[in-house]
């Protein structure tokens, strides 16, 4: 393992976080490293999505969530008085959601908004090759190219999570967070997204929640367990899915609670 | 750590992975039987018992099948990983050891009766005594497996290093009763490929051993033992 040669993409620092007096995220520690996929498992409630949100200041749009301790992005702070501009962070550390939601917009636009907000190429004959290469990445092209004009609300389910995709890469973001991506999709749309998942790890940093266990060990090379706020264990996923050292995380995989 | 004997969300899955282990004592059970009647078929120069203990093979092949079978469906239907992963993989494995253990004990009963028709052998003596260790070995490597104790499962491989001793030894005793008188040499041959079945035995019960260790602990058994069976240069020795 190369865990400790490099240095992690982000990091996490006695991260926590308080929703009104709740605590959700007890203090974490967590490198993430890059060119991976980390995935973050544990039952609901847990605070894996809490912490996900974290990485990209998704919880200031939540009033009552209070967010401290330290995140970082290629050692730059995310939060506190040197924190990172949240645009421009998010620019940087992409979401996909749980459910798809592209903008009820056309195919072309919704992958063309990032890139028109943040002004990355000019509109034209740039745009028309970042609009497709961001689609031939995210293995929506071929089924789109001729359509690129119709509403992005108007494809199927797994089509509108893969063009949610493309609208996150179109920005060229470094790290790509996913909140259960594959949670309302089919199987066969499902194992589309593992495979696409696992190309875009040579271009992106990935942190996917997800409560598919089998999901975590077919797609990430780390896998964190998460149980009440804090992390119980953190490690390669081929051992944790075959020898966790703590017996929380044995009695979460195997099916014993939860 | 371990969390193997607390029950899962479905029950099902519980009794699935209960019924393995019921099976592997079953069948390590059978295959003790098997071992102990063909060493008395040997001892009491017995044809009759000799030809029990071949015709018993086919029980243990059958509850290997119904293992395998079980092992597959619960890979299939349950996905299991940790603990859970570890229990069905070592099924699998430690049933076909006990299927090779039951397999050479029941070569043994057949070498039997050529043996009760020629005249006794000194060394037979020596052999019961290595048939008994290797069955001793079978019997702690199964019993710490089904009693999740990877400590005992540990001791008793290293015990296999004693039949390899007496392996080496009995090996040279039936050499000097070979070149002592060659009528021996036709039951002594026997003696030795039964006394190679033996030895086999202690290793597969020693495989058994290990896959308890990584069943129970998660790790590989360490691989510091040692390991001294020198009977593949007896005869060799400048004089």
């Amino acid at each position: 393992m190369t865990e400790q040669s490099i240095q992690p993409k982000m990091t996490a620092r006695t991260l926590a976080v308080h929703y009104g007096g709740k605590p959700a995220l007890k203090g974490v520690d967590l490198d993430i490293a890059a060119g991976e996929v980390t995935a973050l498992i544990g039952p609901s409630g847990c605070g894996k999505s809490t912490f996900l949100r974290c990485l990209n200041r998704m919880n200031d749009t939540i009033a009552a969530a209070r967010v401290s301790g330290s995140a970082t992005l290629d050692g730059e702070e995310i939060y506190g008085a040197a924190g990172m501009d949240p645009v421009l962070l998010r620019a940087r550390v992409g979401m996909v959601f749980q459910r798809p939601n592209p903008f009820p917009k056309s195919i072309y636009d919704n992958v063309a908004f990032g890139p028109r907000l943040h002004r990355l190429v000019a509109e034209g004959e740039a745009m028309d090759s970042l609009v497709r290469r961001s689609l031939e990445r995210a293995g929506l092209w071929k089924e789109v190219k001729d359509v690129l004009g119709q509403m992005g609300t108007g494809l199927s389910g797994g089509q509108q999570q893969r063009l949610c995709i493309a609208r996150a890469i179109a920005v060229e973001p470094e790290v790509i967070l996913m909140d259960e991506p594959c949670s309302a999709l089919d199987p066969i749309a499902t194992a589309r997204i593992e495979e696409l998942i696992d190309e875009l790890r040579e271009s992106f940093t990935i942190v996917m929640v997800t409560h598919s266990m089998q999901q975590a060990a077919r797609v990430s090379q780390t896998t964190a367990f998460f149980h009440l706020g804090d992390i119980v264990e953190v490690g390669a996923t081929e051992r944790i899915f075959t020898a966790p050292a703590n017996p929380l995380t044995q009695g979460y995989i195997t099916g014993r609670f939860g | 750590m371990t969390t193997i004997g607390e029950p899962h969300i479905v029950k099902s899955y519980d009794s699935e992975l209960a019924r393995l282990d019921d099976s592997l004592a079953r069948m390590g059970g059978l295959a003790e039987a098997q071992m102990a009647a063909a060493l008395e078929a040997l001892e009491a120069r017995d044809s009759g018992l000799a030809a029990r203990v071949m015709e018993g093979d086919a029980q243990v092949d059958a509850v290997e099948a119904f293992v395998n079978e079980q092992a597959v469906r619960v890979l299939a239907l349950r996905s299991p990983v940790a603990d859970d992963l570890r229990t069905v993989v070592a099924a699998l494995k430690i049933a076909g050891e006990i299927e090779r253990i039951a397999d050479l004990a029941a070569n043994a009963a057949k070498r039997s009766l050529v043996l009760n028709r020629l005249p006794p052998v000194e060394p037979m003596r020596s052999l019961l005594r290595l048939g008994r260790l290797a069955l001793g070995l079978v019997k702690e490597v199964m019993d710490a497996h089904l009693g999740h104790d990877a400590l005992r499962a540990l001791a008793a491989r290293d015990r296999d290093q004693e039949i390899d001793d007496v392996y080496a030894s009995l090996f040279r005793e039936i050499l000097t009763y070979m070149m002592e008188d060659p009528r021996n040499i036709t039951p002594c041959s026997h003696l030795m490929f039964i006394a190679k079945n033996f030895e086999r035995i202690g290793d597969h019960a020693t495989n058994i051993a290990e896959l308890a260790h990584f069943r129970i602990l998660g790790r590989a058994a360490p691989q510091d033992r040692p390991k001294r069976d020198d009977s593949s240069f007896v005869g060799a020795d400048p004089e």
